[in-house]
């Protein structure tokens, strides 16, 4: 069943593991983006996680194992989108790699690698949707640029372009936006000194920009940074670049109490 | 005797079969070592527009490295006498034997040997420079040994403007001309020589000379 | 030298604690990064050339038995001679065997990174040898009996102060502290050593095979008096670093020292070519070159090829932030950072060096900037992928990984226990986020973990729109 009666192409949202156990809002930020720019979107119930822990752990069958649940639940749509750089780009250039010697996996997993996406591109480059941006926030705000989407997908402008649409808001660069912010999937919890060295420094360059918010395209990125953030109490909100551009906001950053408002 | 011949040669043996083994073949035939001898490369060069002499200039001194100009070989003497005054160098220098004809001051100790380890001063032909990154080319030889490149303080070195090439390239063309072949050592130099070892601080006159000087003729 | 990789994990932590070696990492990762962006920036074919040098690099690798064969030729006319070398063992023994029969006693070294592969100082020293780096950065950590800590700058993890009491102790005499005269110092003492040289040892940045040269670049001009000086010429060089021409090594040049030091080009660039020649006036008498496999061949047949195309240039570790964060001695032998994380466990064996390709977030900053365009963090991968086949993962790990994706093969049962933890965790919450999580250590030390709201979203996404 389709979430909205208008035409166009039919999108399946991919929720991803981190949205959907910790902040639900993205994705009803990220369906909300899609139906506004003339999408139909549906959510497979079939959908679990797209397998990079075990790919990048070196447990290559469990990745595939993962892979083959996606592919199958998401395959007859036209488009999958995701909120998370992280995910789609093990979907667009790793489930390739996985089945290179598999010819009856292959090529479907290349047929889903073409129509995969990350959501902030997805809108920018194949729908043009800076137009249908409707929202307000008022602050400033620092980018961080997460590793994945960045090199893997080449997302940089995309988020930028779209945030420039928001009525309200001011975006200020920080020093080393591109540099790892120590997350990593389990490498923060396997080598947490480094990590929290790595995520230290990332926090001194958003406190130095003296942005009272941070944005990104990726939950690992942002949950990691918040989760900084808080523990030294610095008064910056955390949220994903869909929740603003949605509109979703004006509510509890990440680690923020929910009845707070600022 | 470094090593028994026949370890040395079932080492070499062992080395090219282990690296056709990875690669999953045998040995190439005649024909595809041909085509290999025959190969041509052809890479990209940093374009530019620049003067030749212009940028030679320009760069060499960007690294520290100083350059005049003369009008012919006859000047040489009197802007080397007047370096060695201006940097208050005693009247002693290695000077390359391509240079001994020229009118050396009276009173100047010269000789034309490699360098000793008190050598102040060493004048020395350049076989080219080369515009594309501000670089002196010199070659070994009888004519311009290797030890005055390195071992003095003050490194002096004359180069005919006409021997300005563009690219490297260029320069390894007018070493293939050599008719003598390769010489022991090509050194391409671009300024003094410096360390940035200590704190990642500068510093010049690391073990090869602290000055460079040019004296570009013509 | 001793591989020490095993002990990553406390040096790391240790070297994050290190506020002298942080401040020189800070320093010199800013001069690094920094200008090298800048000669990017000045130079609009760089794009062109790191893909003209990959596929240059690809093209010797394809055809390497060839060159290596055209190389000897070459070198073998121009005076030199060739030793072949299977193995550390078989290298320092070549060369031990040169020195001995021409009696050395003083060997002056160039930097070599391969020489520091196959533990070649300490046999020197052991039959009684004196050796002496002349690389400032080698020399100076000679002083401090330390291994090097970035195959570019070796001494970049010490402090002026640091060097100042180094050379206090060693030389004798009064203390220097400035930059220019602790320069100097070493310049004297070094001078001194050239000179009494027997036997100079240089590496190879590249092979030529077209002249049978070995081109090496520095700086300082150390190189240069390693091998001018001397009575004989030892090169000691991969086989992978061959080149068929002048004009290919000229591709890496353009890409070498921008992408290591960010500079245009080094001061020096060296093209050696054999012994001295019946009419030079200096120079040494034998030219040797020891062409060192150690694993490299068998580097090239499988997944790991792509690491042979390294030229040593240091951007991936001036880029990474591991390396960044815990400096070179942390990774335990010869080569840090990104390319030692790939090398280390294929040279010296995947349980020597369990953490080097774990320790990494797989960024992909150093693929990006690396000149010859090794994809780096898939080569790490694919180390710890050999690593979870061969059980050298901790049986943990591999067993929770199993129950991970036996779970997440199970749509239903995966979501069932998302929501457990969604609720679970959201109660355990304070305002928002959850200080102390037990078994999450790892995060919670350091981190607050911001707290689920409660529900998932699958389970709101279909409770709004009525599925089930």
């Amino acid at each position: 069943m389709t979430s909205s009666p208008t035409a166009g192409p039919r999108v399946g949202l991919f929720a991803t593991c981190l949205m959907n156990l910790f902040r639900p809002n993205v994705g009803f930020s990220a369906v909300k983006l899609l139906e506004d720019a003339g999408c139909s979107v549906e959510v497979p119930a079939s959908q679990t996680c797209c397998g990079q822990p075990g790919y990048n752990s070196g447990d290559y069958d469990a990745a595939r194992a993962l892979a083959r649940q996606v592919i199958e639940a998401f395959e007859h749509f036209d488009y999958v989108v995701g909120p998370s750089g992280s995910c789609m780009a093990t979907i667009r250039h790793d489930y390739p790699v996985l089945f290179a010697d598999d010819p009856q996996w292959l090529p479907r997993a290349e047929a889903l690698s073409r129509k995969s996406f990350e959501l902030l591109s997805f809108l920018a480059d194949v729908r043009g949707a800076a137009a249908t941006v409707d929202a307000r926030y008022a602050g400033t705000a620092t980018y961080h640029d997460s590793c994945s989407g960045l090199r893997g997908l080449g997302i940089k402008g995309q988020p930028r372009a779209l945030l420039g649409e928001v009525d309200g808001l001011k975006v200020k660069e920080m020093e080393d936006a591109e540099v790892c912010c120590g997350f990593g999937g389990t490498f923060c919890v396997k080598y947490p000194e480094i990590s929290e060295k790595m995520v230290d420094d990332k926090v001194r360059n958003i406190l130095a920009t003296g942005a009272d918010t941070l944005l990104g395209g990726d939950l690992g990125c942002l949950m990691n940074i918040a989760g900084r953030l808080k523990r030294i109490h610095a008064p910056v909100k955390v949220f994903h670049t869909a929740e603003v551009l949605a509109g979703f906001a004006d509510g509890a950053g990440l680690a923020d109490a929910p009845k707070e408002s600022r | 005797m470094n090593a028994p011949a026949n370890a040395s040669g079932n080492a070499r043996d062992a080395i090219l079969k282990s690296v056709r083994d990875a690669l999953r073949r045998d040995p190439l035939d005649a024909t595809q070592v041909a085509a290999l001898d025959a190969r041509v490369p052809r890479h990209t060069r940093p374009a530019h527009d620049e003067d030749l002499v212009t940028r030679f200039m320009r760069k060499f001194e960007s690294r520290a490295g100083t350059v005049e100009r003369v009008a012919s070989r006859d000047a040489v003497p009197a802007a080397v006498e007047a370096y060695r005054l201006a940097h208050r160098l005693p009247q002693r220098a290695a000077v390359g034997a391509a240079l001994k004809d020229l009118a050396w001051p009276e009173g100047w100790l010269i000789h034309h040997e490699a360098a000793g380890i008190t050598e102040a001063l060493a004048v020395s032909p350049a076989l080219a420079g080369i515009a594309e990154t501000g670089s002196l080319m010199l070659a070994s030889g009888p004519d311009s040994p290797t030890t005055h490149n390195f071992v003095p303080d003050d490194h002096v070195v004359v180069l005919e403007t006409a021997r300005i090439v563009d690219h490297f390239e260029d320069a390894w063309t007018e070493l293939r001309a050599r008719p003598q072949g390769m010489p022991r050592a090509t050194n391409i130099i671009s300024g003094p020589s410096r360390t940035a070892d200590v704190e990642q601080t500068i510093q010049l006159g690391a073990h090869g000379p602290r000055r460079v000087h040019v004296i570009l003729v013509g | 030298m001793q591989i020490r990789s095993d002990e990553f994990r406390e040096r790391s932590v240790f070297a994050i604690h290190d506020a002298n070696l942080q401040t020189a990492l800070g320093r010199a990762r800013y001069g690094f990064v920094g200008k090298r962006a800048q000669q990017v920036a000045d130079l609009p074919e760089f794009e062109q050339l790191r893909e003209e040098a990959k596929n240059l690099k690809n093209h010797v690798l394809d055809n390497l038995d060839h060159y290596l064969a055209r190389y000897e030729q070459a070198v073998v006319a121009s005076g030199g001679r060739v030793h072949w070398a299977r193995d550390a063992a078989e290298a320092r023994e070549i060369i031990l065997g040169i020195c001995k029969r021409v009696d050395a006693k003083t060997v002056t070294k160039g930097k070599s990174m391969v020489s520091e592969e196959i533990d070649l100082n300490e046999a020197l020293i052991d039959n009684g040898m004196e050796v002496v780096e002349t690389d400032l950065g080698e020399y100076i950590i000679q002083l401090a009996h330390e291994p090097p800590s970035h195959i570019i700058a070796p001494a970049v993890h010490k402090t002026r102060d640091q060097v100042s009491d180094l050379f206090e102790a060693a030389h004798g005499g009064p203390r220097k502290t400035a930059v220019p005269d602790l320069v100097d110092e070493a310049r004297r003492v070094l001078r001194d050593k050239y000179f009494r040289a027997d036997v100079g040892i240089t590496g190879g940045n590249f092979l030529v095979a077209e002249t049978g040269s070995s081109i090496i670049v520095t700086n300082e001009g150390n190189g240069d008096l390693t091998q001018t000086l001397a009575k004989v010429h030892i090169v000691t060089s991969g086989i992978e670093r061959v080149v068929p021409t002048l004009d290919d090594a000229t591709l890496f040049l353009r890409l070498l020292a921008r992408s290591a030091t960010g500079q245009e080009t080094e001061t020096y660039t060296t093209i050696s070519t054999g012994p001295r020649r019946a009419d030079d006036l200096d120079g040494p008498e034998e030219y040797h070159v020891v062409l060192v496999d150690n694993g490299r061949s068998k580097m090239l047949a499988g997944r790991f090829r792509d690491m042979l195309r390294c030229i040593r240039c240091g951007a991936c570790m001036n880029h990474c932030p591991v390396y960044g964060a815990v400096g070179g001695h942390a990774y335990g032998w010869v080569y840090p950072g990104p390319m030692g994380s790939v090398l280390t466990p294929l040279i010296k064996g995947l349980d020597a060096a369990y953490d080097l390709p774990n320790a990494c977030t797989l960024n992909g900053r150093c693929q990006s900037v690396c000149p010859v365009k090794i994809p780096l963090p898939e080569l790490l991968r694919e180390l710890r992928h050999l690593q979870h086949q061969q059980n050298i993962t901790p049986v943990m790990q591999k067993r929770a990984l199993g129950v991970w994706r036996w779970v997440a093969t199970r749509p239903k049962l995966y979501h069932a226990l998302e929501q457990i933890a969604a609720r679970a965790l959201s109660g355990i919450a304070r305002r928002g986020r959850i200080r102390r999580l037990p078994l999450a250590g790892g995060w919670t030390d350091s981190r607050d973990l911001p707290a689920p709201t409660g529900r998932t979203f699958l389970e709101l996404w279909q409770g709004k729109r009525g599925q089930q």
